[in-house]
């Protein structure tokens, strides 16, 4: 049974760092460029030539480690790790070993029931990328494309803390906000930026020694990590059920099949025989330059998320959605200004609702959005002031998108200016209710269900204008005064 | 005859409008083809690029441009890159290889005006003490062609001694450079670990390998040192400290100079050997030096440990030659695998293997611990006793070799007394400390080096040593016969 079971996790997150140019040489390590264009000698490992430490790649280093919490070696390692693949062109990597430069760190992540666990970061590390293998196109040999051999990986390693897969994709997203946060990886997953490879175990629960672990391979979408962890947890549990036992291997997930399937023994069974690269010194890193980073950082996702919740009143899954990008809290932010930080919730709803759809419809990031901070502020003004109803704005709202103009202008045009008069209202409802004098009777007889009736009539006599707030009152009094 | 002269002298022979460097160039690339075919120390001649380069040497000189080396032709040891023209380290693997770049060491000295007649011969990727391991053959040393001239540097060494050019260039890992300049009669200088780039100098063992000059004198390598040496920021381990003016400082006297004798040097000394550094410790004291004896408990556990660590190195150093991107490739490879192992099989020498199977076992998981990281322990040991023995003394003194070169084939069956052959040299090198070899006699009619070592970055008082003991024995202006 699942349920006798638990399952054991820790990520080993690759986060590519968005530096201009590759960890040990000048080349550029912009995505998508022609195979090999963006190698130097440096990059195909000729004769003769040395690596150089790119210190923007260990300045974004220093600032994951500070935003996590964790300690800044003073003094970091670069060691080779060494085997034979074509496109490894100097038959070792540069990476970091005994003496990594971050350590020790946590992120919390929110569970589904609202739980907040923290999962400690064992360590980070600084290493390049290979190159990749192309087989496309090529008929009985194999092409190597070195623009991504050196291009800077931070390496995120988990501790074992993770006991589901959701609860993976949670911490996996988590980290995900972060490097974008401290702009250090732009989190391109359909580009590699952002890959991880997960190591699944499971244990009869109760049992504190863990079971033996598999590493799962390269996996480049939230989703894959959650149906390659389930697929993993399912594989391993009925193999010990039926008598077998799990061994350790690297395993690789595929999509279409959904299933784990082992790699070649003969590319794990590698003695790697790390030592320190004579080539680099030591990474020093100082305490002025750990205070000068420090001061670089912003507001992280945690901490801009408990802000949001106490400033503008709003709960904790609020919070926490618009804190998921710099980019939208400070859309919101921008909005709530504007509006005033008494309609926070009311600029929280419309930023996590109308505007959350459309982008999506589109495919649009938030910096990119039809309706900017300024134009939505506009809008939920006259909502404010009660010149439309909510449902009119949504409607407003859709022509601002489709067409750029700004909401009084649409209201204008559209003539949805709400019926605010209150004559006028109850002119309309004196008028439905003589009409519906069986429902009327129904209604006063006790069935309540009927006042959305009413409700309705009055909307469709006034086309929808009629100020909501002002109908419900008004009906109200008017259902019940004349008994 | 002009492959007599100092690089001052040829310098004011060019300044004056004496001579020109197409005309030295010339005299040089005729005593090449003359003489290089017994001794095979030159294996890639650059006759054609010499004389454009002496040519543009030429013209900068009339332009008005000065410097001790402009216009004065080179020999460069095959492991620096140069541009456009065949870099193969004395292998196979690189036999095919044309570099598409300059050494930073090249790069500079072209700057400076130096012409380059061809590329030296050498041990394969440096890893030798008689220069027999090249693929091109052995290289004969010029006092007795039944001889070897050393190595790694052989070629350059025996070019410099052949004087088949005014200076050469070389490489120092263990004794690469003091160890054949001592068997060949030449002044061979190994830098500080750190002072001369090694960008574009083909690794063998990073943390060892340092480059440097062979020439007949202290003050010919001060000039050449001068242009060498210096900050590059494509070097991570060249260190950014300014390069004092050598030549200036080669006369000061030597009074006061306190001289250390290691014990550990002078323990089972061949006597020949002994009576020979005695009589140079003589010749120091009589201009001023005083001496005292100084012991490196460490340092007899120099060879091996240096057997660890540098094939360490350089079995990780040497991954990159796997036949995929430049270099020697297998006829027609059944599939990867095949295609590295019998391009690295075929492309690679015995010794070349033998020392990246060391490396590989020493690095392995399971011996890690009690080879590797022990050497680097013992390293650290041997480095603390030479920083102690400076805070004493100014410079240590010693021999370079334990004999005189010994006959081509004699050691080759036998790795280990070949590399007991760098037992004096070895020190200075897993210490990083700059050391000078220059001739100081002969035993059975072939030269002998004297060997004095200095603190890092002392450069400056090792060369005016070694330079004002020339002027006061002249040992370094003997020339083998035949080479006069």
């Amino acid at each position: 049974m699942m349920s006798d079971w638990e399952v054991v996790i820790g990520l080993e997150i690759h986060a590519q760092l968005a530096t201009r140019s590759k960890i040990f040489s000048g080349s550029s390590t912009a995505y998508g460029a022609p195979p090999n264009s963006q190698a130097n000698l440096v990059d195909l490992a000729y004769p003769g030539v040395l690596p150089v430490l790119n210190a923007e790649a260990v300045r974004m280093a220093v600032k994951f480690g500070l935003a996590i919490g964790a300690s800044v070696a003073q003094r970091s390692v670069f060691a080779r790790k060494n085997y034979f693949y074509p496109d490894l062109p100097k038959g070792y990597q540069i990476s970091q070993y005994e003496l990594p430069i971050v350590s020790k760190g946590s992120i919390s992540i929110v569970l589904d029931d609202g739980a907040a666990k923290t999962v400690g970061v064992t360590r980070a590390h600084l290493e390049e990328d290979a190159g990749k293998s192309l087989h496309e196109g090529l008929a009985n040999a194999s092409g190597i494309d070195l623009n991504r051999a050196g291009t800077p990986l931070l390496e995120i390693v988990s501790e074992p803390d993770m006991r589901s897969a959701k609860e993976a994709v949670a911490y996996m997203k988590k980290v995900h906000t972060l490097v974008r946060y401290l702009e250090i990886c732009d989190g391109n997953m359909q580009e590699g930026s952002f890959r991880c490879d997960a190591n699944v175990s499971v244990r009869r629960r109760g049992r504190e020694k863990f079971g033996t672990r598999a590493e799962i391979k390269n996996l480049n979408s939230f989703r894959f990590v959650e149906k390659a962890i389930q697929y993993e947890t399912a594989r391993q549990i009925e193999l010990i059920e039926s008598g077998g036992t799990v061994v350790q291997e690297t395993r690789l997930y595929d999509s279409d099949k959904h299933e784990t399937r082992p790699m070649r023994s003969k590319e794990e069974a590698n003695d790697y025989r790390y030592f320190p690269d004579p080539d680099l010194l030591p990474v020093q890193i100082s305490k002025d330059f750990i205070r000068e980073v420090a001061a670089t950082l912003p507001e992280l996702p945690d901490h801009k998320a408990a802000r949001f919740a106490r400033e503008y009143a709003l709960s904790a899954y609020d919070a926490g959605v618009l804190s998921a990008s710099r980019e939208i809290g400070a859309y919101f932010e921008d909005v709530t200004a504007r509006l005033g930080t008494t309609h926070a919730k009311l600029s929280a709803n419309w930023v996590m609702g109308e505007l959350s759809s459309a982008l999506n419809r589109d495919n649009l990031e938030i910096g990119d959005s039809r309706v900017g901070p300024q134009a939505l502020s506009g809008l939920l003004a006259r909502i404010v002031d009660a010149t439309i109803s909510g449902k009119m704005g949504k409607e407003v709202f859709e022509t601002m998108w489709s067409e750029g103009a700004d909401a009084d202008a649409v209201i204008a045009a559209k003539g949805l200016k709400q019926i605010t008069n209150s004559g006028e209202i109850e002119a309309v409802i004196d008028a439905v209710i003589a009409a519906h004098p069986a429902q009327l009777a129904d209604y006063r007889a006790g069935k309540d269900k009927l006042f959305g009736f009413f409700v309705g009539q009055v909307m469709k006599a006034t086309e929808g204008k009629a100020n909501p707030a002002q109908l419900n009152e008004l009906l109200k009094k008017k259902l019940h005064s004349g008994s | 005859m002009l492959h007599t002269l100092s690089i001052e002298e040829l310098g004011r022979n060019l300044g004056s409008g004496q001579l020109s460097s197409v005309e030295l160039t010339r005299h040089f690339l005729a005593r090449i083809e003359r003489l290089n075919p017994s001794l095979n120390a030159v294996i890639t001649p650059t006759p054609e690029l010499a004389l454009g380069e002496a040519a543009v040497a030429d013209r900068r000189r009339a332009a008005g441009e000065t410097g001790p080396l402009l216009g004065i032709p080179l020999i460069h040891k095959d492991i620096f890159c140069t541009d456009g023209v065949r870099t193969s380290c004395g292998s196979r693997m690189l036999d095919n290889f044309i570099s598409p770049y300059d050494a930073t060491v090249v790069a500079r000295l072209k700057a400076a005006g130096a012409v380059m007649l061809g590329k030296a011969n050498m041990d394969e990727f440096a890893m030798g003490s008689s220069n027999e391991t090249s693929y091109y053959g052995p290289v004969k040393n010029p006092w007795d062609l039944t001889k070897v001239p050393g190595g790694s540097s052989g070629g350059s060494a025996a070019a410099a001694a052949a004087r088949l050019a005014a200076y050469t260039t070389g490489t120092d890992t263990g004794g690469s450079i003091r160890q054949p300049a001592a068997l060949t009669g030449v002044t061979g200088v190994k830098p500080t670990y750190g002072r001369v780039s090694r960008y574009g100098m083909i690794a063998f063992a990073s943390s060892l390998d340092q480059a440097g000059v062979l020439a007949e004198s202290a003050a010919d390598a001060a000039l050449v040192l001068q242009a060498m040496a210096g900050f590059d920021p494509l070097d991570s381990t060249s260190v950014d400290a300014p390069v004092p003016d050598y030549h200036a400082t080669l006369a000061t006297p030597l009074k006061g100079l306190r001289l250390g004798l290691l014990r550990e040097f002078f323990e089972g000394l061949e006597p020949r050997n002994a009576a020979l550094i005695r009589d140079a410790i003589e010749v120091y004291t009589a201009l001023g030096a005083t001496t005292v004896e100084v012991s490196l408990p460490h340092l007899p556990m120099s060879v091996p440990t240096y057997y660890v660590v540098a094939p360490a190195e350089c079995s990780s150093n040497l991954s990159r030659f796997d036949g995929v991107r430049y270099g020697y490739r297998c006829s027609q490879p059944k599939d990867l695998m095949d295609l590295y192992k019998r391009s690295r099989g075929e492309g690679f020498g015995a010794e070349v293997k033998r020392r990246i199977m060391t490396g590989t076992y020493v690095l392995s998981a399971g011996y890690f611990d009690a080879y590797y990281l022990k050497a680097q322990k013992v390293r650290r040991l041997i480095t603390d006793d030479f920083r102690a023995a400076f805070a004493q003394v100014d410079l240590v003194i010693g021999p370079t070799t334990p004999t005189p070169a010994f006959g081509i084939g004699a050691k080759m069956d036998d790795p280990i007394t070949m590399y007991l052959n760098d037992i004096y040299t070895i020190g200075a090198n897993l210490a990083g400390l700059p050391g000078v070899s220059m001739p100081c006699g002969f035993i059975d009619g072939l030269p002998m080096g004297l060997q004095l070592i200095g603190p890092h970055f002392g450069e400056g008082p090792l060369l005016n040593a070694a330079h004002q003991y020339q002027q006061a024995t002249g040992w370094h202006r003997r020339r083998p016969s035949g080479y006069e």
